[in-house]
């Protein structure tokens, strides 16, 4: 047992890596992104291919409804009492970034009810190219822009862009469509991302969410390491 | 001490999880009692003298070294609204952790486990102020600050108000927030002889009440 926590001891105050037993918590990963950029989307098809392997559970942070808890309780990825929703007073990114006490609140609430848990994917309320995670929330996050949204967004950079540990380029199936060069998009990411990974992702493709559930499996694994 | 903790205690920025919660002026806004820089004032004004004094004797007290047990019992018997009273415990719990981060002390760490899902925010404030070595009278005047603060950028966000409108709203009220703090340290300052019961009373039914309508709304912006 880590010598500084004790089984009967306050909770922790941050993101420190033990729980208040001892115990390795679960591994935080952040997703963000503008809206409709199929943030939820996402985290359902990962819960989808997760579930069965791993212990999981979601927190939503929607901006001024339940609707992103409740369309993942419809489609029913998870048990209800492994999503829970913040609300975050109509600024999404000081709840993820300023200010995230209410977020690791609920992250540790999780682990102590429906715990041990290996998991927990936090999701930010749709927001804008400079909204980023705490370190002190999430081990890891993951910025979702979509192809409909204008292939200069990874031209444009912003913090979400560079800085995002995966970058998903989602619904590639409606480039044709909107217009999008899909091979533009890419190279601008890279200009701006040097080595970190970018996914060009269709959740209605064949391949789905597998190549992010691949990225995940490997953080988990670094984590637990 | 340094008298400067209290910038960073009383900082809209404080990491403490108040930006989720308006204080009752969303319910008031949707309402129409709010409708401009001067409905929020007189908003604020009665909240001040009623949830603002109350939280500030609460948190005055606590700075005295009144019992934080007995505290948070005083403050459960005068927020009638169950809404209300998970809103500041869950404030309280949230204030903990960023006070325990802050302002490392043992004090603090014993009411964390007494308290895992919170205690009333204004005691957690009260005992916040104390680790950081501050005096009854910056508790109070904290407290007091922070029940008009709070709606007023809240405001700011609903109403598309004027931003320097509603700052000179708080400006106008800063000769009454004086009055306030120095009845609470006075009310706190009873309460370590007499007991809680003597702290004060004062009571907004009608914030109470729009709590409990606006905790049942399925389209929010703010938590409470």
């Amino acid at each position: 047992m880590h010598l500084d926590h004790h089984h009967d001891g306050p909770a922790a105050v941050s993101a420190d890596a033990h729980r208040p037993d001892g115990s390795h918590r679960a591994l935080r990963i952040g997703l963000g992104g503008p809206v409709g950029s199929g943030k939820t989307a996402t985290v359902a098809a990962l819960c989808r291919a997760l579930r069965d392997e791993l212990s999981l559970a979601v927190v939503t942070n929607d901006i001024y409804t339940r609707e992103d808890a409740e369309f993942l309780l419809r489609e029913a990825v998870l048990p209800p009492e492994r999503i829970t929703a913040v609300e975050t007073g109509a600024c999404p990114h000081t709840a993820i970034r300023d200010d995230i006490s209410a977020n690791l609140e609920a992250v540790e609430d999780l682990e102590d009810e429906v715990g041990p848990l290996d998991l927990i994917l936090v999701e930010s309320g749709g927001d804008n190219l400079t909204a980023t995670f705490s370190k002190g929330l999430v081990d890891a996050q993951i910025f979702v822009i979509d192809v409909a949204g204008g292939d200069d967004i990874p031209r444009k950079g912003g913090p979400g862009v560079t800085t995002a540990d995966l970058l998903i380029v989602n619904k590639t199936d409606l480039a044709p469509y909107v217009g999008s060069d899909l091979a533009r998009m890419a190279a601008d990411a890279k200009v701006q991302r040097a080595e970190l990974p970018v996914v060009f992702q269709s959740l209605r493709g064949e391949a789905g969410v597998a190549a992010v559930a691949d990225w995940v499996r490997e953080r988990l694994a670094a984590w637990t390491a | 001490m340094s008298r400067a903790a209290l910038l960073v205690l009383a900082d809209g920025r404080f990491p403490a999880g108040g930006h989720a919660h308006s204080g009752g002026a969303e319910a008031a806004v949707k309402a129409g009692r709010i409708t401009g820089a001067e409905g929020l004032e007189s908003f604020c004004r009665g909240r001040l003298h009623t949830t603002g004094l109350v939280s500030a004797a609460l948190a005055a007290a606590a700075v005295l070294g009144v019992d934080p047990r007995q505290l948070n019992e005083a403050a459960d018997a005068r927020t009638p609204s169950p809404a209300l009273r998970a809103a500041a415990r869950k404030l309280g719990r949230q204030l903990m952790r960023a006070a325990r981060a802050t302002w490392p002390s043992a004090e603090l760490d014993a009411v964390a486990t007494e308290f895992p899902k919170g205690a009333h925010q204004p005691v957690v404030l009260g005992l916040a102020a104390r680790a950081a070595g501050l005096e009854p009278l910056d508790a109070a005047y904290c407290a007091a600050y922070e029940s008009v603060s709070g709606p007023a950028s809240a405001t700011v966000r609903l109403l598309s108000l004027d931003p320097f409108d509603a700052t000179g709203a708080l400006a106008r009220l800063a000769p009454e927030l004086d009055r306030v703090a120095d009845q609470a340290v006075e009310a706190a300052r009873r309460a370590v002889d007499e007991g809680p019961d003597s702290l004060p009373a004062a009571s907004a039914p009608l914030l109470e009440i729009a709590a409990e309508a606006h905790a049942a709304w399925p389209v929010r912006l703010f938590a409470s």
